[in-house]
């Protein structure tokens, strides 16, 4: 039986490390509590994505609620002009358009970020490439053969892709040929605002439902001593 | 004294309604062993499961619609604009989980200490008949949130049904109401979620219990209390089901919702395993995801579907899978019920089984590679081993003696306290003392410090006592 244990063992690691190739992510630095991060992302949401994009699943006021700033606010500084505060975030694109433009309707961004992952979008919203073949002229390395053009162009500036061997093997580095208006690092910064609005997005209870949990499993800790304390006194008499 | 009016309220409903004998029956003079371990916990705990997913159940209905343009979007209304929604919500998805983690280790309760064996055949088989119940009842919710995951895993799941012979399309086509999946599937699958279903659960769970209470309930060494009873007709070795083992199983419920509880406030999506990424995109007949895989609890069973290359025999085949749970009361032909005195063959094949099970759990949520078809080959023949050779291997097991009475436990007190007494011992055995390096400190202490290093020997030394212990437990 040893040497069956063994060969099973043997055969989960081979199984482990076929695992797909895929482009390795990048890390975004989430951070929920960070309303001026949250802020910002939700000014760049609606000035770079929601010409597109819908996030219908999140009105401006439950926005306003959670990350503590005066609705009146929001309504000015964010959401767009003619919008009122109990609006979800709609796009004013309408389906046919899109379909006739992208060949497909963009998807509502809503739940984007619980889908995909924080890393995934981060790394997607840098990965933009030249790439002629395709019809608005960019690729995408973490999602190839993308139907979204690169609405953050004029920020991060061109790259293209360029074909690297190293010892461990071959992999594809981004290359930027002509800057943006940002620096790469203000970039960073941009689209981990962007996505940390995304994560947001994808569940705006994660906060108050962490801060509840606390007292939750205070509760049940002292639940548990009690009903354990008083299972001891009933048994007492049970040889 | 006369009595109050309230008391007399109360003896007008008692006279004619059986409360008193009914919790008499099942509570208060319902004897059970007294030596419950561990695994004794799992069937209240799933009753707790059950009644939050009724009540929860209930809470959702209120807000959600059964309906393909709207169903999607109002999980997320449930889970963003109903007040307590998401709790709701979570507590109701994780509860799914729970419930089928509950289940399984409550059902290697059973197969551990031999409760589906005489007289509690039948037991068993409303347990199974449970089971099958509750697949039915989580497969189907599965797909009212509408996701990609609902959508295409119901329609794999369905599409097996066109495998059958001649009848298959017909069939699939009847259970769909449409040609794929579509909104009249999601109607129906409301209905049997929402009501059909549950109303055989609750109506099993009552048969399972009474059939039960009528037999009394197993234990952990595998003998009949009954046969050892005082002189006022009560089992020497049984006590009160209330107050004794209400109060213990309070104990299970706190530990139970600690975890619960942690995986709803902390980690209810349980990195994908408990509510799947793909299923936070709204379900689109046009586009097949890359990988469909079906929740967890499912997944050995899927597994052996994949493993089979046929398609109609991989369905009799996952088919079988659970057809062969119900045969094991005639499939172990050993009259020992409790692994405790049971021969080793049994304690391995039963090692190889839950192996296999997991192995195959594992399998059933990963893409198919030509490795992993491999695997799940090996691991659906062991399976499928350890049913269909039983009632050669359990014929010559080589038993131990049963005892006529209950063993005595030792209290999980005086359990911690014996490994807290053999920590130092232990530390001792694995570590060695060392001078510690005399270049760092002052040199007025040189030679003075020692520290404590793992004992290579000392530590071969233990793995070697553990690894005779657990082949002396085998046998």
């Amino acid at each position: 039986m040893k040497s069956l244990l063994t060969i099973l063992l043997l055969f989960t690691l081979a199984f482990n490390i076929s695992a797909s190739e895929e482009v390795e992510l990048q890390e975004a630095n989430i951070d929920l509590s960070d309303t001026d991060s949250l802020q910002r992302g939700a000014q760049h949401f609606v000035t770079y994505c929601l010409g597109c994009h819908s996030a219908k699943h999140i009105r401006y006021l439950r926005f306003a609620l959670d990350v503590g700033v005066d609705p009146k606010k929001v309504l000015n500084d964010i959401a767009p002009e003619g919008s009122s505060i109990y609006d979800q975030i709609h796009s004013a694109m309408n389906k046919h358009d899109a379909e006739k433009w992208f060949g497909v309707q963009p998807p509502d961004l809503s739940l984007i970020a619980r889908s995909r992952g924080a890393d995934w979008l981060y790394s997607y919203l840098k990965s933009y490439y030249i790439d002629t073949s395709r019809p608005f002229g960019v690729n995408n390395l973490v999602f190839q053969d993308t139907a979204m053009p690169n609405p953050l162009w004029k920020l991060q500036g061109e790259q293209h892709a360029e074909a690297r061997k190293t010892i461990y093997g071959e992999y594809t580095k981004l290359v930027l040929d002509a800057p943006g208006t940002l620096s790469e690092h203000e970039f960073d910064l941009f689209v981990n605002d962007l996505v940390n609005f995304l994560v947001y997005v994808g569940e705006p209870v994660k906060l108050e439902r962490e801060r509840l949990g606390k007292f939750v499993l205070l509760f049940l800790v002292i639940f548990l001593v009690i009903a354990y304390l008083l299972k001891k006194e009933y048994w007492k008499d049970v040889d | 004294m006369k009595p109050s009016r309230l008391a007399e309220c109360g003896n007008w409903v008692l006279n004619r309604f059986p409360v008193t004998k009914f919790w008499n029956d099942h509570m208060a003079q319902y004897y059970a062993p007294k030596n419950f371990n561990i695994w004794y916990f799992f069937g209240s705990l799933a009753l707790l499961v059950l009644v939050n997913q009724i009540l929860t159940g209930i809470l959702l209905t209120m807000n959600y619609k059964p309906d393909a343009k709207l169903a999607f979007d109002s999980v997320e209304y449930i889970m963003r604009d109903v007040p307590w929604g998401w709790l709701v919500r979570y507590m109701h998805s994780t509860g799914a989980s729970a419930f089928f983690i509950v289940i399984y280790l409550h059902m290697f309760r059973a197969l551990l200490y031999g409760s589906f064996k005489h007289p509690r055949e039948l037991i068993w088989i409303f347990g199974m008949l449970l089971f099958v119940a509750l697949m039915a009842e989580a497969f189907m919710g599965y797909l009212l949130p509408w996701g990609q995951m609902s959508f295409w895993g119901a329609q794999v799941i369905i599409s097996l049904f066109s495998a059958i012979p001649v009848i298959g399309d017909d069939l699939s086509l009847w259970i769909r109401g449409d040609y794929v999946i579509a909104d009249a599937t999601l109607n129906r699958f409301f209905a049997f979620h929402v009501i059909a279903v549950p109303l055989v659960l609750v109506m099993l769970v009552f048969m399972h219990l009474v059939a039960l209470h009528e037999v009394g309930s197993n234990n952990p060494d595998g003998i009949e209390i009954k046969e050892s009873k005082d002189p006022w007709g009560h089992p020497v070795d049984g006590i009160p089901f209330h107050p004794y083992y209400t109060i213990k199983d309070l104990v299970g419920v706190g530990v139970f919702l600690l975890f619960f509880a942690t995986v709803i406030f902390y980690m209810p999506e349980m990195g994908g395993y408990f509510l799947e990424h793909a299923n936070f995109i709204p379900a689109d007949p046009m586009k097949t995801p890359e990988h469909i895989a079906p929740v967890w609890y499912f997944t050995p069973f899927y597994s052996i579907l994949r493993a089979i290359p046929d398609k109609f025999a991989g369905v009799i085949g996952m088919g079988g899978s659970i057809v062969v749970l119900f045969l094991m009361p005639w499939l172990d032909r050993c009259k020992v019920k409790s692994i405790r005195y049971r021969g080793g063959i049994f304690k391995k094949a039963l090692f190889l089984f839950v192996i296999s099970f997991l192995a195959l759990g594992y399998l059933g949520t990963q893409p198919v590679t030509p490795i992993a078809t491999t695997m799940a080959r090996l691991f659906t023949t062991i399976y499928f081993g350890f049913f269909l050779l039983m009632p050669i291997y359990t014929r010559w097991e080589k038993t131990k003696p049963v005892p006529r009475r209950l063993t005595k436990v030792k209290s999980f007190e005086d359990q911690l306290h014996e490994i807290e007494e053999q920590i130092p011992a232990f530390i001792e055995e694995i570590t060695e003392v060392k001078p510690a390096s005399t270049e760092i400190g002052h040199p007025a202490f040189k030679g003075a410090f020692f520290n404590r290093r793992p004992n290579p020997k000392g530590i071969a030394h233990v793995l070697s006592r553990v690894a005779t212990k657990l082949k002396r437990s085998l046998d």
